[in-house]
């Protein structure tokens, strides 16, 4: 077994990850994450980044184990979807105390608080997530999980990812390296079959990726596991048994990908299901993959014919949208559009790129961003909240498409604003999602508040009438003096 | 301009009404020491005490001529005379609303002369006790109508006509009856703010306000004063609220020369803006910066809460001044009015309710119209409709009979748009959707749309 250091210098030498390649040898071993400057960061930490990931597995008990904040301030934050089990939004933790941490009390109470979920829940898995603290005073939880499985007889895994340890990225790699050490691969599944599949990344938010896989079943395809959205323990336990796997946010989970090839001979392919063009591909790249490892070619012609279908219907109903989207402006500040046919499908119905940034873009997506911009100038790495706001209040975009973090620059600045990132409730994966993505921005950029919000405070001639009639003596003389200044009469402040 | 469906059943299936001599008795409820009386049979009376007990959660005085069969062949002028007495010995009221109901109008009954003759041959049994009359059949108009006459009749009655010297900050304010006594608070203070004195009629928020009076009282504890009545032609100004309170203002501009200015409805940024810059206008003074904040607390509301109302079908039935404020509100906010429904087809303002169609109906139209809306808002009466149909409600105008502090609830000026767009946001994420792979099955329903149109994606 790997130490934590070690853990995380292995995930960070991706082989996998092209921006990881481009990299001397020297570069590559500082890791990808930048260090922190102090008093100026953002975003989560480790254990943030492998909860992220392991959450949405529906059926394991998710424990926390140490002091409350880790895991009471961030409990139910995020919007996957279950067509099951709910046992994943209830929340656990150790909530160590004060004495406890003096008293080294906390693997005994971890150890208890496993025995109590056990015995209240009865799930077939409790995946126990360390923090600073527990990790801090050497709490040694892969022991206590060992034991805590012995005894109990059901799967404890360990999850070592502290949130000192780096970054949210860091951490979903962490919890990737966990699952493989701990989870795939325990249980064979008795129904293998050559038309498996593992999606990663998935996380199936508002629940989208419930649009994408009836377009898979449809072609007789099976999602082995799902990782991890809407997943259950013995779908991802069996998932080394599947044919062939779609990464879908790379980042994330690109070493399990990997690593999951190497070990059991799965080939990967990175893909999106956001946009028309992106799920046509990724359908194309899944049974091409299948194929590949034996699958009978007719499902290639099944495939075309889906895709065809499906594109027309989509481009069919994005077309709608065209005589009240076309020349708009859309701001992306996502950190980094992987999905260029969300970009491709927007632009293809008249709607315009007003800027985006490139944070977290590789080289050969800049190169890409170029040819849609014309003006590299609209391409900027990051871009500090009163440039933004600034921007905005001058009107030089239609509606911003980001995350949370800034959806407040965007409407104090009395422009539209829609999530993209994962707090968002509108389901935007495949066909149907671009179209719902679409149509939300249709209703963001129509709302009638921006007119009412823009207005103006209506009594600036109050100044006016001050300066210009000094000899209004009475009241009604003043009012008199406004109706001349302005037009209207008394009677126009109300209805006829 | 919205097209005005009348209606064509013969039964109506969950009524949307109130009747109109409940609207009459309710604006004289908003005069202190005020004692409303239904000229009709007991149970006119009864039922009515009943529904407003069970919205105010108060002991409402309202009083019955008690015509039996006898009377109504007969006449009911006796009963009339005796009620008003009686009334007088017991309670000492300082003014009698009599709203006549369809059984004294039905049979032709001439109360306008049989009340003029109570007044001279009882004069000196009635002192300091004024009679007013409203002729307010149940068989037309609704709540509205008959707030409406009450107002007017009491203008008429009481209102020393005449041109008189003006007082320059006393403005007489005329709020239809869809404004809540939280409302009505709010409206005074907001004039006060500028210097002026508001003389409000009827004013509910003095007798209808839900207080623990120090002793038993058996008429109205609070509510406009018979005097202030009587002077309303020294008001420099005259503002009514609601398309039904222009014939109040009419009349109060042709007995008195008081000019009036109509606000249709004082929901909203834009009305508000219109209001408040009245106001100023009126007093010279400049706007206080406590109304700035609250103007730009409404804009951060807009802006937080538009998330939650952008493509959102909503099915309204109220009557038509409260139907053309909360549909405005809502298509205000980025919503479509699915279904309009309201209890006459005579108001002027239907025609700029902003929907497609509006029906004359009841709850039964109201649940077929808006069988597939994401929200119901209509009085409590709407509860089964909404349990039938698994839509949420919001409970509006009256009665509402199972919710405790509706009169409490603001929905007027900045403020009460601000609660609006709370409450109704949190009525939409409280009956949030978890999504399901059914709701969400792509390859269900083929048909290809011409254009844009609610996606079967999204109910939250």
């Amino acid at each position: 077994m790997l130490s934590l250091n070690a853990k995380i210098q292995d995930v960070f030498n991706e082989p996998a990850c092209d921006k990881n390649r481009g990299k001397d040898p020297k570069a590559r071993k500082q890791g990808c994450s930048k260090p922190l400057t102090p008093g100026a960061a953002a975003g989560g930490c480790a254990f943030d980044g492998a909860k992220i990931v392991l959450q949405p597995i529906t059926d394991v008990a998710h424990l926390v184990h140490g002091p409350l904040a880790c895991e009471g301030n961030s409990w139910d934050n995020r919007g996957s979807a279950s067509s099951g089990p709910t046992l994943w939004r209830t929340s656990f933790t150790t909530d160590l105390t004060e004495l406890d941490i003096v008293m080294g009390q906390g693997e005994r109470k971890l150890f208890k608080a496993i025995r109590e979920i056990k015995e209240a829940y009865a799930p077939p898995a409790i995946f126990v997530y360390s923090t600073c603290v527990t990790a801090l005073i050497g709490d040694d939880i892969e022991t206590v999980c060992k034991r805590a499985a012995e005894k109990f007889g059901l799967a404890v895994v360990p999850i070592n990812a502290p949130g000192l340890a780096g970054s949210k990225n860091l951490g979903n790699k962490l919890a990737g390296e966990a699952l493989l050490e701990h989870v795939i691969g325990t249980v064979e599944p008795d129904d293998a079959g050559p038309h498996d599949i593992n999606i990663l990344g998935e996380f199936n938010l508002s629940g989208e990726f419930w649009l994408v896989k009836p377009l898979l079943d449809r072609l007789g395809i099976r999602v082995r596991a799902c990782i991890p959205g809407d997943a259950r323990y013995v779908d991802v336990a069996s998932a080394h048994r599947a044919r062939a796997t779609m990464m879908v946010c790379s980042t994330a989970l690109i070493n399990l990908g990997r690593k999951m090839e190497e070990r059991w001979d799965i080939p990967f392919f990175e893909g999106s299901f956001y946009g028309i063009t992106d799920t046509s591909e990724a359908l194309r790249k899944i049974v091409e993959l299948l194929v590949r490892k034996g699958a009978d070619r007719q499902i290639l012609d099944r495939t075309e014919t889906l895709i065809a279908q499906e594109e027309a219907i989509g481009w069919k109903k994005l077309e709608a949208y065209r005589p009240r989207l076309q020349g708009k402006r859309v701001l992306l500040n996502t950190g980094g559009v992987k999905s260029w046919s969300l970009v491709h499908a927007l632009t293809e119905i008249g709607i315009e790129i007003a800027g985006t940034s490139v944070k977290k873009s590789t080289l050969e997506d800049k190169q890409r961003i170029k040819q849609i911009l014309k003006d590299d100038n609209h391409m900027f790495e990051q871009m500090p909240a009163r440039d933004l706001y600034a921007m905005l209040s001058e009107q030089k975009a239609d509606i911003m498409l980001s995350g949370g973090r800034t959806q407040f620059i965007a409407l104090k600045a009395k422009t539209p604003w829609l999530d993209i990132n994962q707090e968002r409730q509108h389901p935007y994966a495949g066909y149907d999602g671009i179209v719902e993505l679409v149509r939300q921005i249709d209703l963001a950029i129509h709302n009638p508040i921006w007119h009412q919000v823009r207005e103006p405070t209506p009594w600036d001639w109050q100044a006016r009438v001050k300066d210009e009639v000094p000899g209004a003596k009475s009241k009604v003389a003043t009012l008199q003096a406004a109706e001349e200044i302005d037009g209207p009469t008394v009677g126009d402040f109300g209805e006829r | 301009m919205s097209r005005i469906l009348s209606q064509t059943k013969s039964a109506a299936v969950n009524p949307l009404k109130s009747s109109q001599p409940l609207g009459a008795a309710l604006a004289f409820l908003g005069v202190d020491g005020a004692m409303p009386l239904f000229h009709g049979s007991q149970g006119c009376t009864s039922f009515a005490l009943v529904l407003l007990v069970r919205h105010f959660k108060e002991a409402i005085p309202l009083q019955t001529t008690a015509m039996d069969e006898v009377t109504t062949i007969l006449g009911g002028a006796d009963n009339l005379e005796e009620a008003i007495l009686n009334i007088k010995a017991r309670t000492k009221p300082k003014l009698i609303g009599v709203c006549t109901t369809a059984l004294v109008e039905t049979r032709g009954e001439a109360s306008a002369g049989d009340v003029a003759d109570i007044r001279l041959k009882r004069s000196q049994d009635l002192p300091g006790t004024e009679i007013v009359l409203a002729n307010t059949p149940d068989f037309e108009g609704a709540i509205e109508e008959g707030w409406a006459k009450a107002v007017t009749a009491m203008i008429e009655r009481l209102t020393r006509p005449g041109e008189q010297v003006r007082q320059s900050k006393k403005i007489a304010i005329l709020p239809g009856w869809n404004l809540t006594v939280a409302d009505i608070e709010h409206l005074r203070d907001m004039i006060e703010t500028f210097g002026l004195a508001p003389v409000i009629l009827p004013d509910l928020s003095g007798s209808l306000d839900g207080t623990v009076p120090d002793r038993w009282v058996t008429t109205t504890y609070g509510g406009t004063n018979v005097e202030d009545i009587r002077e309303l032609g020294t008001a420099q100004y005259c503002i009514a609220i609601g398309e039904h309170m222009r014939c109040p203002a009419d009349v109060l501009q042709k007995v008195t020369g008081v000019p009036y200015v109509l606000f249709q409805s004082l929901t909203g940024l834009k009305s508000t803006d219109r209001f408040v810059s009245l106001l100023s206008a009126i007093s010279g003074e400049p706007v206080p910066a406590g109304v700035r904040r609250r103007r730009a607390q409404l804009q951060d509301a807009l802006l937080d809460g538009h998330f939650h109302f952008g493509g959102k079908k909503i099915a309204i039935a109220a009557e038509p001044d409260q139907l053309y404020q909360l549909a405005t509100f809502f298509i205000g906010m980025g919503c479509e009015i699915a279904a309009a429904v309201t209890t006459t087809d005579m108001s002027k303002i239907l025609e700029k309710v902003p929907a497609q169609s509006v029906q004359v109906g009841d709850l039964g139209d109201l649940e077929t119209l808006g069988a597939s809306a994401d929200l119901l808002v209509t009085h409590s009466h709407g509860r089964q409709a909404a349990e039938r149909l698994g839509i949420p409600l919001m409970r509006v105008g009256f009665p509402v009979f199972d919710r405790l502090g509706s009169q409490h609830k603001l929905t007027i000026l900045y403020q009460g748009t601000r609660d609006l767009v709370f409450e109704v946001a949190n009525i939409f994420q409280a009956n949030r959707q978890a999504p399901t792979p059914e709701a969400l099955y792509p390859l269900g329903k083929r048909e290809t749309p011409d254009g844009p149109r609610p996606s079967p994606l999204t109910r939250h």
